[in-house]
């Protein structure tokens, strides 16, 4: 199979060629906007066979690709950074109305000050929404993700939406090899969407988005948290499928020299990238770190992560977001979730590159562990 | 059972929402003192009081109102236990 260079909006604009939903609302937005752009020539040159619906805002966007789904057929839709701010409140309809909706994030950060650059904190700020996140490496992995999050959206026993988080610029812009997947082989791997719960159909007509009292609305959030936690065993099942078919596996979570470290690092997303530099060079010096990708980071695959972080004696656990009070958000997550030695760092806010020298301090203080959370690279006064 | 997504396939499911359990206080007719005016039949908002003068609790959600009209101070407001 051939490769061909291309930027992670192209790859996820592919991918989403290839999955054929059949209503595209996209509203641009910068580092997204290439994503639209790709899926409207896709549309005007009749290489992808849906309603591509130019609405007026993300607010719209989002609400019409919740309609579509509910009217029965496999929607996508993209965004970024304040885009998503305002999709917000459809965010827990869609989750709370089961609707399988795909969405790529292109992260960026969060006004104000108005930034355009890359940090996680859109996404972060759109964790409880009931929405399954995952969060990509590289642009291959962007690619593969969107495919496998339309066979895990629309699994019987998960019906949530999923947003695909991609790193804004860092991964949305830069060109990298990509291994295009094969149409005939994702229409196995991903066969056409059955609605089973919302559909349009005026023989047998229904209402959705109903008002639930307190006899029922217990129950119905209930469910999703029951579908979240069955989507544990369903994004690994679908990761292991997918390796079997194209020869990429992928799980919930990404360990890399995890087995004998003493320090573990934690992170989400291309930062991980370098980190992998970092850790072969420090243990060319002989010390003994790892690194634990989540990709997973809704549903928290915590019991995995207990395992594979058992024998290490600390965790540094590295945040592109902030939740402002505590630390970062992984961080806290991590905090509630394994009873080890760790420390947080905030890094790579708004677009500040996250340096090998950043990431080897993040190392030493964990090492010296004199403060649970520092923000790392912060410039002095001058 | 909530079904998925609580979507909702057939008509007039809102019957099965017993919304008698926002009640505090229940309205209590004593049939010795009524007279038959049907005051509380006629001004009761949510339809809970028959011919025979007999409270759905099913549905009221004791608002008070028949307590209120009757003439004859026939209702009682007692507190749901």
């Amino acid at each position: 199979m051939t490769k061909q260079v291309m930027t992670s909006n192209k790859a996820v604009a592919e991918a989403v060629k290839l999955a054929k939903p059949q209503v595209v609302p996209v509203y641009p937005i910068t580092p997204q906007t290439t994503i639209s752009e790709y899926l409207a020539q896709y549309v005007a040159d009749g290489d992808l066979d849906a309603e591509y619906i130019r609405v007026e805002s993300e607010h719209s966007a989002i609400s019409a690709t919740l309609g579509a789904s509910e009217a029965g057929v496999r929607v996508f839709t993209a965004t970024s950074s304040q885009g998503l701010m305002l999709m917000h409140e459809i965010l827990f309809a869609a989750a709370g109305m089961r609707a399988p909706i795909v969405m790529a994030d292109a992260n960026r950060a969060i006004s104000a000050p108005l930034n355009i650059w890359n940090d996680q904190q859109d996404s972060i700020a759109q964790r409880d929404a009931g929405w399954i996140h995952l969060y990509v490496e590289n642009a291959q992995e962007a690619h593969d993700t969107i495919i496998q999050a339309y066979k895990i959206a629309e699994n019987k026993d998960v019906l949530l939406p999923v947003m695909v988080c991609l790193d804004g610029f860092i991964l949305t812009h830069t060109v990298e090899p990509v291994e295009l997947l094969e149409a005939g082989a994702v229409d196995e791997f991903l066969p056409a969407y059955e609605p089973t719960h919302a559909f349009l159909d005026p023989e047998k007509p229904m209402s959705l988005g109903t008002l639930a009292d307190p006899e029922y609305y217990t129950e119905a959030r209930y469910a999703m948290q029951v579908a979240m936690d069955n989507a544990i065993p369903v994004i690994k099942e679908v990761g292991k499928e997918f390796g079997e078919k194209f020869g990429r596996e992928y799980g919930l979570v990404d360990a890399y020299k995890c087995e004998d470290a003493e320090i573990i690092l934690v992170a989400m997303g291309s930062m991980c990238s370098t980190i992998r530099v970092v850790v072969d060079e420090l243990r060319e010096n002989g010390e003994k770190v790892g690194l634990l990708r989540i990709r997973s980071y809704r549903p928290f695959p915590y019991e995995e992560i207990n395992e594979i972080v058992k024998n290490a004696d600390k965790l540094a656990v590295l945040d592109k977001n902030v939740t402002f009070g505590i630390g970062g958000a992984l961080f806290t997550d991590i905090c509630a979730k394994c009873d080890k030695d760790t420390y947080g760092f905030i890094l790579g806010l708004g677009g500040r590159d996250i340096i090998p020298d950043y990431i080897k301090e993040c190392v030493e203080l964990t090492k010296s562990g004199e403060k649970k959370v520092t923000w790392i690279g912060l410039k002095e006064d001058e | 059972m909530v079904s998925i997504g609580c979507g909702i396939s057939e008509p007039g499911s809102t019957r099965k929402n017993k919304t008698g359990s926002w009640r505090t206080f229940k309205p209590v007719l004593d049939k010795e003192k009524c007279v038959d005016c049907d005051n509380c039949i006629l001004f009761c908002p949510d339809g809970c009081i028959g011919k025979e003068h007999n409270i759905d609790y099913d549905y009221c959600k004791g608002c008070g109102i028949c307590k209120v009209e009757c003439p004859v101070k026939a209702i009682e407001m007692v507190r749901e236990e």
